[in-house]
């Protein structure tokens, strides 16, 4: 029934928030290795889009179909257990514990150890935890950030918050990252290495689903864009198309400069 | 073990504590025996306040009827090992039961509750905290399973074969009382707590609870079911309070719905928050403060009153509260993270996340 090509497929998902619409009827597909980008103005529902996804909402209505299963995501454990990992548009790190915590915490959802196994330090649980220093210290090299790995999240420069929030989605090996404005914030040369760091994951062969401001970023990195404007969808193309596209101009330029 | 003597010369610390804890009930004794009740009492609420621990330390989760778990334990104990019922059996049996016991009320009272946050847990476990102890206040008819107010009297002490904790006995040439036995019995119970304590902080399980306290929503994005976490937390607390209700009405021969009052309740937890949360050093420091601090007030107070006035007019129970109150006001004024904090809870308080 199902394109094996396809990672992700929304159906005619809605939200709406009281009598607003935050989403309406929103379907789109997202290939295997695509760099999804996921545009539109400020309140577009591009956040809501995400949440819905991510289990953190519930549509009223529409679903989603994640790697040839339906994604049955009412918790967002859930979504990252089938292998939905995201980051947030306000980054939301553990202030308090080191860089390595953050991404050690990554972990927690393809391990196994229990309590017993805390309790007695068995074999079994000392091999796990020394796998999960190993993969946390690995993550934090292949993000560029392996010299912080011993300071507070909390105490980290912003562009490398947002670096250790992608290598903590990266430790729960997910088919989907979904970066929820990753380069928000960021001076040129920061957005610069993002974007090489987005490619790197891609080409290692996870799908990414990128919501993001900067038109000249997504249009550069993306290989198809999708874009929202009053919960609806209104134009999805690979980035050439979509730049030309006058529904586009009109929602992103406010019409005045069509 | 997070109490540094000295780098160069670890096994010192470890040498030099031994022989204070081997000390401290023969020391106590010579202020006679119930100075070693007094010690009891203290590392019984080392154990307990480090069962809180997990729950408010670690998880995050403000627990305000701890005792509840207490009480069930102390009156699973007391059914089962007294002529209530006639019923006599072995510590080692019942121990583990108690436990077993408070585990499930801690997952029946967690499963419905754990959705909510802050104060709204707080109260909930404190609305369950008196139920239990109403509940064991008039649990009496139709049928008397717990003898209401009167409590339940006579309770076997623990005994391994003829060894029994209760009896002043002779080992190795010395002479050793009950209380004194019991103190042994106590210290390695909080060893094993302590153990417990340090194992889980630094494990799987103790980062997941640290990232639900840290952030909740992006603990759920990593993966972690937050609510089975947090329900582990709290069954873990809830067994914990369950064996150290056992080992207490062992210990004390009696129980009754007195003891379970939700100002015990208060006591652990201030215990915990006093010390400082989280940290295992500072929660033994805040458990052996809050023990010792009312007796000395009532071994104290009296001599004193009666030596500059010449009379008591000042109950040195009430005074307990007066102090105890001003102790918190003043802690939290001036050391909001305890008396002796763990460094991250003092980053948390001393930079409020934005």
């Amino acid at each position: 029934m199902s394109d094996p090509n396809v990672l992700l497929e929304a159906h005619a998902v809605a939200k709406h928030f009281g009598g607003v619409k935050a989403l309406h009827d929103v379907s789109l597909t997202i290939r295997r290795g695509d760099i999804y980008g996921l545009i539109g103005p400020n309140g577009a529902g591009k956040t809501t889009f995400f949440n819905c996804l991510t289990g953190l909402y519930r549509n009223e209505s529409g679903h989603f179909v994640f790697d040839g299963a339906r994604l049955a995501a009412d918790a967002p454990h859930k979504a990252a257990a089938v292998g939905i990992a995201r980051t947030f548009q306000n980054i939301r790190l553990f202030g308090n514990m080191t860089a390595i915590e953050n991404v050690m915490v990554g972990r927690h959802l393809r391990t196994r150890a229990n309590v017993f196994g805390a309790i007695f330090r068995n074999r079994a649980t000392r091999n796990e935890e020394a796998a999960i220093l190993r993969r946390a210290e690995e993550l934090l090299h292949y993000v560029g950030i392996h010299e912080r790995a011993h300071d507070y999240a909390k105490h980290l420069s912003y562009g490398d918050q947002r670096r250790l929030e992608i290598a903590r989605a990266l430790a729960t090996e997910p088919k989907l990252l979904a970066l929820d404005e990753p380069a928000a914030g960021m001076n040129g040369t920061e957005t610069e290495a993002l974007r090489l760091l987005v490619e790197g994951i891609s080409r290692d062969g996870v799908t990414v689903l990128l919501i993001e401001h900067d038109v000249k970023l997504v249009m550069g990195l993306c290989t198809r864009v999708a874009v929202l404007d009053y919960g609806e969808k209104i134009c999805e193309d690979v980035p050439a198309m979509v730049q030309r596209d006058p529904r586009v101009i009109e929602a992103y330029l406010g019409g005045s400069v069509a | 073990m997070n109490l540094r003597f000295g780098k160069s010369m670890p096994w010192l610390g470890v040498v030099l504590v031994a022989v204070v804890l081997l000390a401290v009930p023969f020391v106590a004794a010579l202020g006679g025996q119930a100075w070693v009740r007094i010690a009891n009492f203290a590392i019984l609420y080392i154990f307990l306040a480090l069962g809180l621990n997990i729950v408010v330390g670690y998880a995050g989760l403000l627990d305000l009827g701890y005792v509840a778990f207490y009480a069930v334990g102390a009156y699973t104990y007391a059914l089962l090992a007294s002529p209530h019922f006639g019923i006599h059996l072995p510590f080692w049996m019942i121990l583990p039961i108690g436990a077993a016991l408070a585990c499930f009320f801690g997952v029946i009272l967690g499963a419905p509750t754990l959705k909510l946050r802050g104060d709204y847990l707080a109260i909930v476990t404190l609305g369950f905290g008196e139920i239990i102890r109403i509940f064991m206040n008039n649990l009496n008819a139709p049928i008397n399973v717990t003898n209401g107010a009167q409590g339940i009297t006579l309770i076997d002490p623990i005994r391994f074969g003829d060894f029994s904790f209760a009896q002043t006995g002779h080992l190795f040439g010395f002479t050793i009382s009950g209380p004194q036995k019991y103190y042994f019995l106590l210290v390695a119970l909080a060893i094993v707590v302590i153990v417990i304590n340090i194992r889980l902080q630094d494990s799987r399980v103790g980062r997941a609870w640290q990232a639900i306290r840290e952030d909740e929503v992006a603990a759920k994005a990593c993966g972690i079911n937050t609510r089975n976490v947090k329900l582990l937390a709290f069954a873990m607390g809830a067994s914990f309070g369950g064996i150290a209700g056992g080992v207490f009405a062992a210990m004390q021969g009696f129980v009754s719905p007195e003891s379970f009052s939700l100002m015990e309740s208060i006591t652990i937890l201030a215990m915990v928050v006093l010390g400082g949360m989280g940290h295992i050093p500072g929660v033994i420091l805040g458990a052996v403060l809050l023990t010792a601090l009312p007796e000395a007030l009532r071994y104290g107070i009296e001599p004193l009153q009666r030596m500059i006035f010449g009379r008591m007019f000042l109950d040195p129970e009430s005074l307990r509260m007066l102090v105890f109150g001003l102790a918190l006001v003043l802690v939290m004024r001036f050391r909001p993270a305890g008396l002796w904090p763990s460094s991250q809870r003092r980053r948390e308080l001393a930079e409020p996340a934005d």
